[in-house]
């Protein structure tokens, strides 16, 4: 706790907040905070002492303040981040203007609503759909250390929503499935146990799959866990075009389509 | 898994996306100068198909090449084609993971390799050129 | 107001809840499931958990071990047919979890590879990486996603339960988005809701963890068990109270004073090896003791004046350094990432500050072995179900695979019992819920005139501070009356809070009060339960009784809400093959 001993007293920092209370107003607007400065303090620390101290209305979600539940992604001076992980020690004394995360519609304040991404989530199958059925009392499917490797940064999103903050793909056509869904469709297909990437191809392959994606490389970059969701992208790229072209070439070694997806 | 919906759904505000958004970052400025001058690779790719309907007719081959518009084009569409060269390469390490073990390998490895490989075919390439100005 | 309905009705998405869902939906799919979840289900705590999970796989294991660990480590507070049901049926869970796709961690051979926790005679927790919560919560949401059975209702936060002739048919949920609040129907209801460590100020738990379900329960007439069973987990950053897992220990690493001595060999914990040593770290043994015990001895050392002290408290050191850079970034890189993100340092080359945080609830609603509470249709699974697996202390890793095992327990339960059942009383039900609205409108709509206004942050902080002060590791008679002098006092001055926000769309300001009220009631729950227990057992410390009394005290506390202070009554433990005997750590 090294920092925390140089914290300043009586130094403060200004916060412009989006606010948007649909029963009050149609219209979102900026208020402004004065919030005390601490070396150890988060953007999100920030937020509560304005909530518990200052402006009870202020809504804004959060949870575990450690990086893994994904609730507090928030653009920070136009960057999308999670809020529990960006100190204030960082923008200090520059103002810090707090937004909800870009392209997603506001429901209230900071929050946005992200009621699609699990609607995509569901349409790409992002769950294992076993190769060879196994039954509890065979135990665990044997899978090796690289095998594992193969696929473990994709299962490591947390849906924080960051990378389609970042991705002007995702700004224009809400119906690209986008990054993270993307990373955790390819998350199964590369999954040793798993059997269904043929099932997931239809989506993943489609115009608001992969296709849509012009590789900008801002979702790998925004991502707080390191998954790279543009990596799983051009990733299947590949695969889809290897895919393409042994249909033409190759009419027998065309990909087996499950007959319920015709 | 089927989500509740409201009965009456909520007021949304929705932020339309600002015309000059792709000003406000240098990686979306880098996209769009990308976008927007994808027209020259295409139109590089026209041109070299120009040749090759000339192969067998060594004047008109020539004459194209010698024409001031294709110069003028070549001048033009030679830094755009070495940015989307060098994105390509970049991207390479993206669409290509390769794993030994546990570990990926390194991905300044992999683009490297497009590099080297660039470097040694335009070598390789200059010195046939050489040659065949020298016996010419 | 029109009545939802759904045959079972889940309340919490969180481990135990996604499990219980997705267990009905294979025992039936036709009955139609409701999940009602305060957070969209991947945001639940569960995805907090770090270290492990365990249940017995490997050959040099037995089911015998795991058992005698669980007993002792409860201090023989846990009823043993529960926890041979629940050591029996883990392995089968687990090895489900894998079919689902959770990225265990693996051994070169392909087979899920095992590491040891504190407590434990053989290692057997089960990980992935230091993530173990967040992919397995991951993994229950993503499979759940399949069934259409299924209805989510995302950021619907519960606020009473519908009971009808003593049985439970339901909740009404405030629907964030709208703020309206919906009367959703279920013949069997199952609570999921996980714990109220946020009743404490320093703690590893998220702050959604209000006690929602416990307090449900608890209003509605059902008991709250072993309350008085809070554990601390011995490793906490100080200041933000984030989790440094117990796996931190299991591979190897060792706590220090600020003489740099390994203190817990001087509470009865065993000898130490050298780090270097191949039999190091030795199961059940320093390090790799108890967590109340380890917790005690933090506690116990500070009073020596031999701990350090920072701005946010007294502190120990967590050394890792002798695990190296390579194995720290294979087996703990998410402890790795947190102390460098939160603590600004790099545990490859620098000790970690670390201090006992609250961590775990032992108590909860009353349970038996199925997940039912004496309250026919209501069942409950995971953090906020108390059914007497884990006793006065829960071994580390655990309670990951309780979620499984008793949330698919108590699924299958409700099945059974739904299958009896006719039509909803559909007007009784909507009475009970217009009530409820008209409640909360009263309650929290209505302008204040301004007077004797009280902030929800004041409150909340009071609570929090005699928590810590009067129930915290060590406790006595004195410091548990005041603690509960204060926190009645508390109560009387929530009544006054009155909210600056009055509008319907996302109403945090609302949710916050609600929280408010459910944490002080569970807290009182505590405070009077640990008055009640003059005796010392696991977690629950007296200083005025420092013995464990088996004559008095072999017996699970249950609270009852009354007008006054909770009744306390007493149920005997179930003891079957394993009489009660020394907790022994450390042992040749």
């Amino acid at each position: 706790m090294a920092a925390s001993n140089t914290t300043t007293s009586n130094a403060v920092v200004t916060m412009d907040v989006f606010r948007y209370e649909p029963d009050a107003s149609e219209l979102p607007r900026m208020q402004r905070y004065t919030v005390p400065f601490r070396e150890d303090w988060v953007v999100l620390d920030a937020l509560n002492h304005i909530k518990d101290e200052i402006d009870g209305t202020l809504s804004f979600r959060w949870s575990c303040r450690m990086g893994v539940c994904g609730s507090c992604g928030m653009m920070v001076n136009g960057e999308p981040r999670l809020t529990c992980n960006s100190f204030l020690r960082d923008y200090y004394p520059n103002p810090i203007r707090v937004e909800p995360l870009s392209y997603f519609p506001v429901i209230r304040d900071l929050i946005i609503n992200l009621d699609h991404f699990l609607d995509k989530l569901e349409e790409v199958k992002a769950w294992l759909i076993p190769a060879e059925d196994r039954e509890l009392s065979e135990g665990e499917y044997r899978q090796s250390p690289a095998q594992l490797a193969q696929y473990k940064q994709f299962s490591m999103c947390i849906n924080c929503m960051l990378c389609y903050a970042a991705c002007p793909a995702y700004g224009h056509h809400s119906e690209f499935i986008g990054p993270a869904a993307l990373a955790l469709a390819q998350r199964y297909n590369m999954d040793s146990r798993d059997g269904a990437s043929d099932e997931r191809a239809d989506v993943i392959f489609s115009e608001e799959g992969i296709w849509d994606c012009t590789f900008v490389g801002e979702c790998a970059r925004v991502c707080p866990k390191n998954v790279d969701p543009a990596s799983a992208i051009q990733q299947a790229k590949v695969e889809a075009t290897k895919d393409f072209f042994k249909s033409v070439l190759v009419p027998w070694g065309k990909r087996q389509q499950p007959a319920e997806s015709r | 898994m089927p989500r509740h919906q409201p009965a009456t759904p909520a007021k949304q505000h929705i932020r339309p996306m600002p015309v000059g958004w792709w000003l406000k970052r240098t990686s979306y400025f880098l996209f769009m100068m990308r976008e927007l001058t994808c027209v020259f690779v295409g139109g590089y790719a026209l041109f070299l198909l120009m040749l090759v309907a000339r192969i067998g007719e060594p004047d008109a081959f020539a004459a194209l090449l010698e024409h001031p518009g294709s110069l003028v084009f070549h001048v033009l569409a030679l830094p755009f084609v070495l940015y989307h060269t060098i994105t390509w390469f970049n991207v390479t390490p993206k669409a290509l993971v390769i794993y030994r073990g546990e570990e990926k390998v390194n991905p300044v490895i992999i683009a490297g390799a497009n590099y080297v490989g660039w470097i040694v075919v335009s070598v390789a390439l200059i010195w046939i050129a050489w040659i065949a100005i020298g016996s010419a | 107001m029109e009545l939802l309905t759904h045959d079972i009705l889940i309340v919490g998405g969180g481990g135990a809840g996604l499990r219980a869902a997705i267990a009905i939906g294979e025992e039936n799919p036709k009955l139609s499931v409701g999940v009602v979840s305060k957070v969209y289900p991947m945001r639940s705590h569960t995805v907090s958990a770090e270290g492990g999970a365990a249940a017995v796989i490997k050959p040099n294991d037995s089911i015998e071990n795991h058992i005698y660990d669980t007993i002792s480590g409860a201090d023989w507070l846990a009823d043993q047919d529960v926890v041979e049901t629940f050591v029996n049926q883990a392995p089968e869970e687990m090895i489900q979890l894998e079919h689902w796709g959770c990225p265990w961690s693996r051994e070169p051979d392909g087979s899920v590879a095992v590491r040891p926790f504190g407590g434990m005679k053989i290692e057997r927790t089960w990980f992935a990486a230091d993530k173990t919560g967040f992919h397995m919560l991951h993994a229950l949401f993503q499979t759940a996603l399949k069934y259409d059975n299924i209805t989510r209702y995302d950021e619907c936060f519960a606020t009473k339960l519908l009971v009808h002739d003593g049985r439970c048919l339901g909740v009404t949920a405030l629907e964030l988005q709208t703020g309206q609040l919906l009367p959703i129907a279920g013949k069997a209801v199952i609570l999921c809701t996980g714990g109220g460590g946020r009743i404490f100020p320093f703690t590893t738990n998220a702050a959604i963890k209000n006690g929602d379900g416990m307090a449900l329960a608890y209003r509605a007439g059902v008991a709250l068990k072993d309350m008085e069973f809070v554990q601390y987990h011995p490793t906490g950053l100080p200041g933000t109270g984030i989790l440094i897992t117990e796996a931190s220990r299991g591979e190897g690493g060792i706590l220090l004073n600020k003489d740099g001595r390994r203190y817990l060999q001087d509470y009865d914990l065993g000898e130490p090896f050298d780090v270097t040593s191949p039999e190091h770290p030795r199961k059940r043994t320093m390090e790799l003791g108890p967590r109340d015990r380890l917790s005690q001895a933090f506690e116990l050392e500070r009073q020596k004046g031999l701990t350090l002290k920072g701005e946010y408290g007294d502190y120990v050191h967590l050394d890792v350094t002798h695990m190296g850079q390579k194995k720290i970034n294979k087996k703990i890189p998410f402890v790795r990432e947190l102390c460098r993100n939160y603590v600004g340092i790099d545990p490859v080359h620098e000790f970690i500050p670390v201090r006992p945080v609250i961590h775990y609830m032992m108590g909860g609603v009353h349970t038996n072995v199925d997940g039912e509470t004496p309250m026919p249709g209501l069942y409950a699974a995971g953090e906020c179900a108390c059914g007497s697996l884990n006793g006065a202390n829960r071994l580390g890793s655990n309670s990951l695979t309780e979620l499984l095992v008793f949330g698919a327990r108590a699924a299958r339960a409700a099945v059974k019992y739904t299958e009896s059942l006719g039509d909803f009383p559909q007007s009784e039900l909507l009475a009970q819920a217009q009530d409820e609205q008209a409640r909360i409108r009263e309650r929290y709509f209505k302008p204040g005139d301004g007077k004797g206004k009280e902030s929800i942050a004041a409150i909340r902080t009071a609570m929090n501070d005699t928590m810590e002060d009067g129930a915290g590791i060590y406790r006595t008679d004195e410091s548990l009356r005041k603690t509960s002098e204060i926190l009645r006092e508390l109560k009387e001055r929530a009544k006054n809070v009155e909210l600056a926000d009055h509008s319907l769309s996302f109403n945090t300001e609302l949710t916050a009060a609600l929280e408010l009220e459910y944490m002080l009631d569970i807290a009182e729950s505590l405070a009077h339960s640990a008055l009640a227990r003059t005796e010392s057992r696991g977690s629950h410390q007296r200083t005025d009784h420092p013995q464990r009394d088996d004559d008095n005290f072999l017996k699970h506390s249950l609270a009852y809400q009354t007008d006054g202070d909770p009744r306390i009554e007493y149920l005997d433990v179930v003891i079957t093959k394993w009489p009660p005997g020394e907790r022994v750590y450390g042992s040749k």
